[in-house]
């Protein structure tokens, strides 16, 4: 019996009982629906975490000085800062594994703009800063050599800053003063949005180094070259494990610490900690999809419930076309042909109402589901093999059946 | 000399029912020819049935052979004896047995579909037999829309499709009144008349008259082997002919 015989066979007995068919087939819709939704959730929110992982620099590396993370206090109080402009260099010079390593001074400070005011983070940096955090400018020009050379009096303002003390007016060319020392608004940072512990990155001013020391937040005596952290970007994802144990080796080495001692300054690897929150939203959209799998297996279970009761239902047409010359295998053929063609079909619905839900969770819940690619054949792969399977053993009960007692069956 | 068309050859079946074993049939030997027509009566449990349903080579005996055209089929496997059944053996059953969702010409076709029948003359194979049996106007009808005696006509055509060499029918006219049974009797004799081998189990008296030969079943035992001189006619089913009693060769008699 040709395959295309046995597909129209199926259709036919498929047609006879359209609701039942119906039926037997939402438990493969909702099934695949939920599959390709749940991949959809969780690719979303794995979006999310890599677009993090972008922002905050893919590659970077932090180094603070002294052994402490709350580097503004220090800096207040006049403390020694361990980590100089100097190491900076030689980090960028010395180690082939970096890219660009930036340092940076920062402190809290009140910014004024007319009668508005505002405050934020200011930091003092090089024209390596930007690169190093992968950061760009969205109006008017980053800093240049130039401006750290002559510790000119120029502003760089994230993005937050500029909406809080010019709103809708255009910053670039307006005066701002920090401490009550003047600065000119060369350009506003393009939006870099939340870090993962949801701090906003662009509530920030930068300007240059030099500026910042002499001019705005003023230096540690003990050693003008001192500065609160180095950014520093390694050449790729691959490289930063060996950047922090060089960069650790070299200032270790520079700042002359023995064997026994604890380092003088904190290296960190926010892209690490990022990672981690990226395995752990793959993990949950793996078991977004293994939930939604539970629910194509019952729904194969629905198939194998339906196409038993056709089995016994149609027995004495078995028991006809077995005595008419089918053999066991057409038989088998024809239910499991029924059964596929159930879960294909499923499948194929569930695929719609998988985009559909997908589009639905994104447009009301505001939560970014892109359709996975990857999960739309694996979903319906699987709806096929749930028909095939779940549909087989009623299958072979029919092909088993006595030809006899078959036809007999009342 | 006739060539016989089944040969069986001290056939038993014996089905295990319990803790006991139901004999059905026992040492069943006989002979029929090509272009017979044989009717096979005897009370219900006689083994009648299960006789026909290893004739249909739908069941194999527990012992014994049986040949179809010479060949043995009693130790054919199951594929093997659904390709039989498809190229040899036409069945007809008391119930019809049509398939309620296919038209008429439909179900004629089904042989068809099992067998080696190219797609593309399928269909007109299964209408040209439709139309010898005098329904080409109800092809497209569904069984639920025929009477009885054209639902037993398309099952005819259904068994004919094929070109069986044996044609088999159940009880033909066990669901049918009087003057239908007639009907498709008459049509039985004509198939017959054409040269096919038909073998048909009936209790009607009236029935087997239509047969040239009668084998009679009692506990799975073939019990009397009668040959009619003269078949009924169909015009004139109420006056049959007065069977007469033939010798029945010795190794086939059984002591009544």
């Amino acid at each position: 019996m040709t395959t295309r015989t046995t597909a129209r066979l199926a259709f036919g007995a498929l047609a006879v009982n359209r609701v039942r068919t119906a039926l037997a087939m939402l438990g493969v819709v909702i099934g695949v629906g939920a599959v390709i939704t749940m991949m959809s959730v969780g690719g979303g929110a794995q979006a999310r975490v890599e677009e993090q992982i972008r922002s905050l620099g893919s590659n970077l590396i932090i180094v603070l000085s002294g052994s402490i993370t709350a580097s503004g206090v220090r800096l207040g109080s006049g403390s020694q800062l361990t980590v100089t402009e100097d190491d900076a260099r030689a980090i960028t010079h010395e180690i082939d594994a970096v890219q660009v390593a930036a340092p940076a001074v920062r402190a809290g400070a009140q910014i004024i703009a007319g009668n508005a005011n505002w405050s934020t983070s200011v930091l003092g940096v090089t024209p390596e800063f930007l690169d190093a955090r992968e950061w760009d400018v969205g109006v008017g020009r980053p800093l240049i050599q130039t401006d750290v050379d002559g510790a000119t009096k120029v502003a760089l303002l994230g993005a937050t800053v500029a909406d809080n003390l010019f709103g809708d007016v255009d910053p670039v060319g307006q005066e701002i003063r920090i401490h009550r020392v003047p600065l000119i608004v060369v350009g506003v940072l393009a939006r870099k949005g939340q870090t993962t512990q949801g701090q906003d990155q662009d509530d920030a001013v930068v300007i240059p180094i030099s500026t910042a020391k002499k001019k705005v937040l003023g230096t540690v005596a003990a050693n003008v070259r001192a500065v609160n952290v180095i950014m520093v970007k390694a050449r790729d994802p691959a490289s930063v494990p060996a950047a922090l144990e060089q960069i650790r080796t070299l200032l270790r080495q520079r700042h002359h610490l023995s064997a026994g001692q604890d380092d003088d300054f904190t290296l960190r690897n926010l892209a690490a900690l990022v990672q981690s929150q990226e395995a752990a939203s793959r993990v949950l959209s793996l078991l977004l999809a293994a939930i939604a799998s539970v629910s194509l297996v019952v729904g194969g279970i629905g198939i194998m419930n339906i196409m038993l009761v056709s089995v016994t239902e149609r027995t004495r047409e078995i028991g006809l076309r077995r005595a008419v010359g089918a053999r066991r295998n057409d038989i088998l053929a024809q239910f499991l042909t029924e059964a596929l063609t159930i879960s294909l079909a499923g499948g194929v619905i569930g695929m719609a109402v998988g985009a559909i839900g997908s589009w639905a969770i994104g447009y009301f819940a505001g939560w970014p589901a892109p359709i996975q690619a990857r999960a739309v054949l694996p979903a319906f792969g699987f709806a096929a093999a749930v028909g095939v399977f779940f549909g087989f053993y009623p299958a072979r009960k029919a092909s088993r059946l006595n030809p006899i007692d078959a036809l007999r069956y009342e | 000399m006739v060539q016989p068309i089944i040969e069986t050859e001290a056939l038993t079946k014996d089905y295990p029912v319990g803790d006991h074993v139901v004999h059905a049939l026992r040492d069943v030997s006989v002979r029929i020819d090509r272009g017979e027509m044989v009717a096979i009566m005897g009370p219900s449990g006689s083994g009648k049935s299960t006789f026909m349903a290893v004739l249909g080579c739908l069941d194999v005996p527990t012992s014994g052979h049986y040949r179809l055209e010479g060949r043995d089929v009693s130790s054919l496997d199951d594929d093997a004896l659904a390709g039989v059944r498809n190229a040899k053996i036409g069945f007809v059953f008391q119930q019809f047995n049509l398939l309620p969702r296919m038209s008429a010409v439909m179900n004629v076709e089904l042989p068809l579909l099992y067998g080696d029948t190219p797609p593309a003359t399928r269909r007109a194979r299964a209408a040209a037999q439709l139309d010898a049996v005098g329904l080409s106007a109800r092809a497209d009808h569904s069984p639920s829309q025929l009477s009885g005696g054209q639902q037993q006509r398309v099952a005819i055509a259904r068994a004919l499709v094929n070109d069986p060499v044996l044609f088999l029918a159940d009880e033909p006219t066990g669901n049918l009144d009087t003057r239908t049974s007639i009907e498709i009797m008459t049509l039985l004799r004509a198939l017959n008349a054409r040269g096919i081998t038909v073998v048909l189990v009936t209790h009607e008296p009236d029935v087997a008259r239509f047969a040239r030969r009668i084998l009679r079943f009692r506990d799975g035992e073939l019990i009397d082997d009668e040959r009619v001189a003269e078949a009924a006619e169909a015009h004139a089913p109420d006056a049959p002919p007065v069977p007469s009693r033939v010798v029945v060769p010795a190794a086939l008699a059984v002591p009544a």
